[in-house]
């Protein structure tokens, strides 16, 4: 699986053949980067519209401009950071495959481009993001970004937004 | 001045889809033994239209078919063949292979050559099985031929010269000019003064007649390109006629039916002829001047026909003793020669009619399909593609938000200091909810849309099964929603194929029965709650309780002998079942009834089976009357807000704590009315905290689905809203007990519960409490 999704993000690379931009978000203490590309609009945190027998990770839905939108709050699913709403609650709106979603993180840091060189393969590693979804690791200076497939995050079975059926 | 006919092909695609099922409708409904004149006539129609318009747009294929299917109406219409049964059949199989080259010519499917041939032949095979009793009877004499000088010498009557140029491929000509010249027997006589040659493209068509020219022009339009077209009168002193269609009248003369290809040459006749003043291009003739007000009334009430309808603009100009009567087309290649127009209603008396285009090429373009003239008499109805309806309908559920935020955010203001935003918003409110009524209406279909197609299937499969069976409709008016129009027409199929083929028994078993030997399918629809209802219902032989439990044994299935009815009646909807001992072409390989059922749930509906032995069996089908929005009542559990649509809905009340049973020491029963009915609490279901838990504190909704009731424990009644249906399966997953979402005023999300399964819950949740 590991090998299979670095394969694909190399051969991404190298047909592109220049620079990927990445959105970087923080988690807790940690930095993460998803493609920008995946990335409809930055929000605030509004109320939202609990389902009932969700998992807790999953808020709720959101009406955004009449469409309605699940909110995922990635801190609870990967149990880094303070689960806390503020007004300063940022929720990035991914646009995956057609499906929106939104999910909750602690801070969207800035866009950066990254080229295929500077991400390496992530070791086999115990992190709270498996490692199936992380690309690999993205070197900028003293920081290192966790850069996640969050399409296929996104629509794997455990994040529980996806019929069975629909997979 | 290339026109690109492709740009039409849409029209003519859906236009000849619209025939050829009005043809299938009409075979369908016609009795051979004593065919309804009328009938026959719209059959003919049908026919006649296709072929029209395909040769026009050069489906050499379409239009051959259709002539020789044509030719056979025409005389059955014509009352000199009566129609049979076998003509029936091969009508409808000539309808199928129509379809299939439709498809074809849309690129869908590949054209059946074969099927296509073959059914020429049978068609003239029953053509000429026609002229042989034709022959033998006192047939009318051939009429004489007739030299031209002489037709122009005869005495007194009327009729006119026509010059054009008849369209399609040259190769196609005299097929067309033939059929043409059959077509214009049913005015009167007949002759080919020069029929189109390679090097000689016009004719010249002499037809001698007391008939208007526009019934002339009605046939010609389909063959011929309309620019070269010029009819001139022959000659005075024409009958006012009444104004008829197209086809509805004509005068079948004197002519006997021809095969096409004899149609050449000079018919004769007439008893009557004017020494007409037969100018080289431009004749004049002289009406008098009811023939021109007939002419023009005749305009008015002109049906449109096909889509080639292109009505002659009669224009007047009083001062100049002269009708212009010049082809009109949208386009504008063609300028009005003729004088400053006028409108017309008193026409000076003697006045000259002329026809004249203004320009003539030499080998022009097809006919173009032009808007009908104004005031036309139009069916009033347009062709609208289902995204912008969609998009409108998509826009008016956003106002409808809007408005109810709106009227949320001016519920804190001071009425007496706002009154005029209060009126304007209440204003609004109203016109909103119609706006959207009439909007939603658009999308509105009469379900007859659907089961217009069985009475073929039905037709086709008994025979196949060699049951006898009539097919009642019951309600066919009731309308849905386009969708769902669409998307019900392929389980309908299968649910009546079942009934066919399961249901119904074969005539000696019926007779063996004490039944009659035909069997019925009975289909109907009517609204009920908000739902529309189908049922399938057929008088056969009811499913077989036994058989049914013992197949699911052998497939492993956990059944019991004490199982409910109900419950074992849903067993033959499991994937793979199937009772029938062998596979038939029609069914039997146990793919079906699940499909039927996973189709009808995608679609919110629900599907129930009702049988009994002997007596028959009932398949019904609850459908949503629309997937947009419903009237809903919302309701507040704890901090969160609910909508339960307002059809499930029987009535609310705050229990009493007498209300309350207890079963095995479970408060889980609450008796309204005398009746007991299981509750569920909703908070229980969802799981929310910070709910009301005391009964005498709590409200009762008792609610209704699928036959049963339950109690729906809540919190508070909020209000009634109509609200839009959001899918919360488009960015999220079907959630248990929620059918959709929708945006409450204050734009926060609401869930709209699924009721019938809250409903069911009851039932299966109340045993585990207990």
């Amino acid at each position: 699986m590991l090998q299979s999704a670095q394969a694909a993000t190399g051969q991404e690379s190298e047909e592109s053949g220049f620079a990927q931009e990445l959105l970087t978000f923080t988690l807790g203490a940690e930095e993460y980067a998803i493609d920008i590309l995946k990335v409809q609009e930055i929000r605030g945190y509004d109320a939202v519209t609990t389902i009932a027998n969700a998992p807790s990770f999953i808020k709720g839905v959101i009406n955004l401009r009449g469409t309605i939108v699940p909110i995922v709050d990635l801190r609870i699913k990967f149990a880094v950071g303070a689960a806390e709403y503020t007004p300063f609650t940022v929720v990035i709106i991914l646009n995956i495959g057609g499906r929106v979603v939104g999910m909750v993180v602690d801070a969207v840091s800035d866009v950066i481009s990254l080229k295929p060189e500077q991400i390496r393969p992530a070791p086999d590693f115990a992190s709270s993001v498996d490692t199936a979804y992380i690309m690999g690791l993205g070197a900028l200076g003293e920081r290192m970004l966790i850069v996640v497939d969050i399409e296929r995050l996104m629509l794997s079975s455990e994040m529980a937004l996806v019929d069975e059926a629909a997979q | 001045m290339a026109i690109d006919m492709s740009q039409f092909y849409q029209v003519f695609f859906e236009e000849a889809a619209e025939h050829l099922a009005s043809m299938e409708a009409l075979l369908l409904a016609i009795d051979p033994g004593a065919p309804d004149p009328e009938e026959v006539n719209a059959l003919f129609r049908a026919a006649h239209s296709i072929k029209g318009s395909s040769g026009t747009f050069g489906f050499q294929d379409m239009m051959e078919v259709t002539h020789i299917l044509e030719t056979m109406l025409d005389r059955v219409r014509k009352g000199e063949a009566p129609l049979t049964d076998d003509m029936v059949d091969a009508s409808l199989v000539a309808g199928d292979v129509l379809k299939n080259l439709l498809a074809a010519h849309k690129g869908e499917e590949s054209a059946d050559r074969e099927a296509a041939e073959a059914i020429c032949h049978r068609l003239e095979a029953l053509c000429r099985a026609l002229d042989a009793p034709a022959a033998s009877a006192p047939a009318p004499v051939p009429p004489p031929a007739m030299a031209s000088a002489e037709l122009a010498d005869a005495p007194a009557g009327t009729g006119f010269d026509l010059h054009f140029v008849l369209a399609g491929p040259s190769d196609g000509w005299r097929a067309s000019l033939a059929n043409l010249v059959t077509e214009l027997q049913g005015f009167g006589l007949v002759e080919v003064v020069a029929a189109a040659r390679e090097e000689h493209p016009e004719c010249h068509l002499r037809i001698l007649s007391d008939i208007a020219e526009e019934p002339i022009h009605g046939v010609l339009d389909f063959v011929v390109d309309g620019a070269s077209l010029r009819i001139e009168p022959l000659a005075r002193k024409a009958d006012v006629e009444e104004a008829y269609g197209l086809f509805d009248d004509v005068a079948v003369a004197t002519d006997a039916w021809r095969s096409s290809d004899d149609a050449y040459g000079f018919f004769d006749p007439l008893p009557a002829i004017a020494p007409a003043a037969v100018a080289a291009d431009e004749a004049y003739g002289f009406f008098d001047e009811s023939e021109v007000a007939s002419l023009l009334a005749r305009q008015q009430a002109a049906e449109p026909y096909g889509f080639f309808t292109e009505l002659p603009a009669v224009e007047a100009a009083p001062a100049v003793p002269a009708v212009v009567v010049q082809e009109e087309t949208a386009y504008g290649f063609f300028e009005p020669i003729v004088a400053p127009p006028a409108e017309v209603p008193q026409v000076a008396a003697p006045v000259v009619a002329h026809v004249e285009p203004a320009v003539q090429p030499v080998a022009p373009p097809p006919r173009k399909p032009a808007p009908k003239a104004a005031g036309a008499g139009d069916s009033g109805s347009i062709r609208v593609s289902v995204e912008k309806v969609d998009q409108m309908i998509n826009l008016v559920g956003e106002l409808v938000i809007t408005q109810a935020m709106l009227t949320q955010a001016a519920s804190n203001v001071d009425p007496v200091l706002f009154e005029r935003l209060i009126n304007g918003l209440a204003q609004l409110e109203r016109n909103t909810r119609d706006l959207q009524e009439s909007v939603m209406s658009i999308r509105m279909m009469p379900i007859s849309v659907v089961f217009s197609r069985f009475p073929r299937v039905v037709r086709d499969l008994s025979q196949k099964l060699g049951k006898h069976v009539e097919l009642k409709t019951i309600g066919e008016t009731t309308e849905m929603d386009k969708s769902l129009v669409e998307r019900i027409t392929d389980p309908l199929t299968h649910l009546v194929r079942n009934s066919l083929d399961h249901g119904l028994e074969t005539p000696e078993k019926r007779r063996a029965a004490g039944k009659s030997e035909t069997g019925t399918i009975t289909l109907s629809a009517y609204h009920q709650s908000g739902n529309i209802v189908i049922e399938v219902g057929d008088d056969g032989a009811g499913l077989n309780r036994a058989r049914i439990l013992s197949k699911a044994r052998e497939r492993g299935m956990a059944v019991s002998d004490t199982m409910s009815d109900q419950d074992v009646w849903q067993l033959i909807m499991e994937p793979g079942f199937s009772t029938a001992d062998q596979v038939t072409e029609v069914s039997g390989r146990g793919v079906g009834m699940d499909v039927v059922k996973k189709n009808i749930s995608a679609m919110g509906g629900r599907i129930e089976l009702d049988s009994m032995s002997g007596v028959g069996t009932r398949i019904t089908v609850r459908l949503p009357l629309t997937l947009a929005i419903l009237d809903g009542m919302s309701v507040g559990v704890g901090p969160e807000t609910y909508i339960i649509p307002l059809g499930y809905v029987m009535e609310s009340m705050q229990p009493e704590r007498g209300m309350m049973k207890s079963v095995s020491g479970v408060e889980r029963l609450i008796q309204v009315r005398g009746e007991y009915l299981p509750v569920v609490c909703l908070h229980e279901v969802f799981r929310i905290q910070g709910a009301i838990t005391d009964w005498s504190r709590g409200i009762m909704v008792v609610l209704e689905a699928d036959g049963q009731s339950a109690a729906l424990f809540i919190d508070q009644l909020i209000g009634q809203h109509q609200v839009v249906i959001k899918s919360l399966e488009a960015n999220y997953r079907r959630v248990p007990g929620v059918a959709g979402a929708t945006i409450m005023g204050d734009g926060r999300v609401a869930l709209i519960l699924d009721v019938p399964m809250l409903v069911g819950m009851a039932r299966r949740v109340m045993p585990a409490a207990a």
